[in-house]
C-alpha cells in the first residue's frame, strides 16, 4: 500500500468507451462528421433544424478548423457523429453514383444572411444536369443587375454540392469560380452529364 | 486559448476524469458519474469565456458528482461490509484499498487527496474547486495523509 496513493493507472479503453456512451446521447447542438466522396473529403454538419454546412475539408484548412469556425458562429456543444448524419451520407453516395438527382436532406440557412438566402434558394431551383449565368440567377432572386452580388452569395455558399451553386455560370460559357476549387466544379457537372467514369 | 469544440473538450479529458472518478467512486459507480459530469459540463460550456483551465474545472464537476454519489449512497444506507467495492478489486488491489480509505476520510481531506492525486491538480486548482485557501488545501492533504498512514500503520 502506498501513501499518498498513486494516480489510478490509465484505462484508456474504459475511458473511450465511457465517451463513446456519452456522445451517443449528449444534447449537443451540432453534430458532424467527415464524409469522403469523389471530390474529396467533406465536413457535414447537421444542427436540430438540418444541415447547416458542408465544407470541402482542404479548401476550408482542416477538420478543426471547420469546428472552430462553427463553434465561433453557432455554439461550441459539438459532438461527432448521430444519427441524423446518416442521411447526408447516403444521399451523397447516391449523387455520385447517377442514382439521385435531388436531395431530401433538411436544410438550416442559419448561416446565410437574407440576400445570400434568396441566390441559394433559386440556385436550388436549377434543375439536375442544368446550368444558369450569374445573371439569370440574380433575377430569380430579385435583383436584376445584382450578378456581382450574386457570385458573391454563392462564393459563400456553405452548403455545396446539396446546394448546387456548381449549376451557376459565367455567360458565354466560361465555367466561373467555386467555393473548393474550379476543378471540383467541372465534376460536378460531369456528374450530372452521367460522366462517372472520369473518376470511377 | 478559445473555447475548444465540445468534441475536442471530451477527448481530451475523458481520461482524467475518468481515473479521478474511478479513485473517487470506485470502477462500478465511476460510468454513471462520468455521464452525469460530461452532461452538466456540456450545459454549462457554451458559458465558459475561455479554454483555459479546462481539466481544474471538469475535476471540480466530478468531484461534485462524486460527492452526490457518496451521499445518495449513505441515503441508501447498506450495510459497510457489503458494499459491492469491496468483493470486485482485483489488481492493484493494495492501492485500491488506499483509495477506498481516502474515501472514508472527512470531506476537506477526501477532497483535497482525490483532487491533488487522482485529478493531478495543483493545489492553487484544488483550492478553488473546493472553495478554501491554497494553505487550508495543504494544510487538508498533510492532515489526510498523516491519517491514511496512521490507519495503515495500525493495520500491519
Amino acid at each position: 500500500m502506498t501513501i499518498p496513493p498513486p494516480v489510478p493507472p490509465r484505462d484508456p479503453q474504459a475511458a473511450a468507451a465511457a465517451a463513446a456512451r456519452f456522445a451517443a446521447a449528449a444534447p449537443a447542438d451540432v453534430r458532424y462528421a467527415e464524409l469522403d466522396t469523389p471530390v474529396g473529403r467533406v465536413v457535414a454538419v447537421m444542427t436540430r433544424r438540418g444541415l447547416v454546412r458542408l465544407d470541402y475539408e482542404d479548401w476550408f484548412g482542416g477538420l478543426d478548423a471547420v469546428l472552430e469556425d462553427t463553434a465561433e458562429k453557432l455554439s461550441p456543444r459539438i459532438l461527432r457523429g448521430g444519427a441524423g448524419l446518416d442521411p447526408v451520407a447516403r444521399e451523397l453516395d447516391e449523387y455520385f453514383e447517377g442514382r439521385r438527382r435531388a436531395f431530401d436532406i433538411p436544410i438550416d440557412w442559419t448561416l446565410v444572411p437574407p440576400f445570400g438566402r434568396r441566390v441559394l434558394q433559386a440556385t436550388a431551383k436549377i434543375p439536375y444536369g442544368e446550368v444558369a449565368t450569374y445573371g439569370e440567377v440574380a433575377t430569380r432572386a430579385g435583383s436584376p443587375g445584382g450578378a456581382r452580388a450574386t457570385g458573391n452569395a454563392l462564393g459563400a455558399n456553405p452548403i455545396p454540392i446539396i446546394v448546387p451553386c456548381h449549376r451557376v455560370v459565367r455567360a458565354g460559357g466560361v465555367l466561373g469560380g467555386y467555393t473548393g476549387g474550379v476543378e471540383r466544379k467541372q465534376r460536378l457537372l460531369a456528374v450530372e452529364r452521367g460522366e462517372r467514369a472520369l473518376f470511377g | 486559448m478559445p473555447l475548444p469544440p465540445f468534441q475536442r473538450f471530451l477527448d481530451e479529458q475523458r481520461d482524467p476524469v475518468w481515473r479521478f472518478l474511478v479513485a473517487s467512486v470506485g470502477r462500478d459507480a465511476a460510468d454513471d458519474c462520468f455521464q452525469e459530469t460530461f452532461l452538466a459540463a456540456m450545459q454549462a460550456y457554451p458559458r465558459l469565456r475561455h479554454g483555459e483551465h479546462l481539466r481544474a474545472w471538469v475535476l471540480t464537476i466530478a468531484h461534485r458528482k462524486a460527492i452526490d454519489h457518496h451521499r445518495a449512497r449513505r441515503r441508501a444506507a447498506v450495510p459497510v461490509g457489503a458494499t459491492p467495492d469491496v468483493a470486485t478489486v482485483e489488481p492493484q488491489v493494495a492501492d485500491e484499498e488506499t483509495w477506498r480509505r481516502v474515501r472514508d476520510l472527512p470531506p476537506r481531506q477526501r477532497g483535497v487527496l482525490l483532487l491533488r492525486y487522482a485529478g493531478d491538480l495543483p493545489h492553487r486548482d484544488v483550492a478553488a474547486a473546493l472553495g478554501c485557501s491554497e494553505e487550508a488545501s495543504r494544510q487538508a492533504a498533510r492532515e489526510g495523509l498523516r491519517r491514511l498512514r496512521h490507519e495503515i500503520g495500525e493495520r500491519s
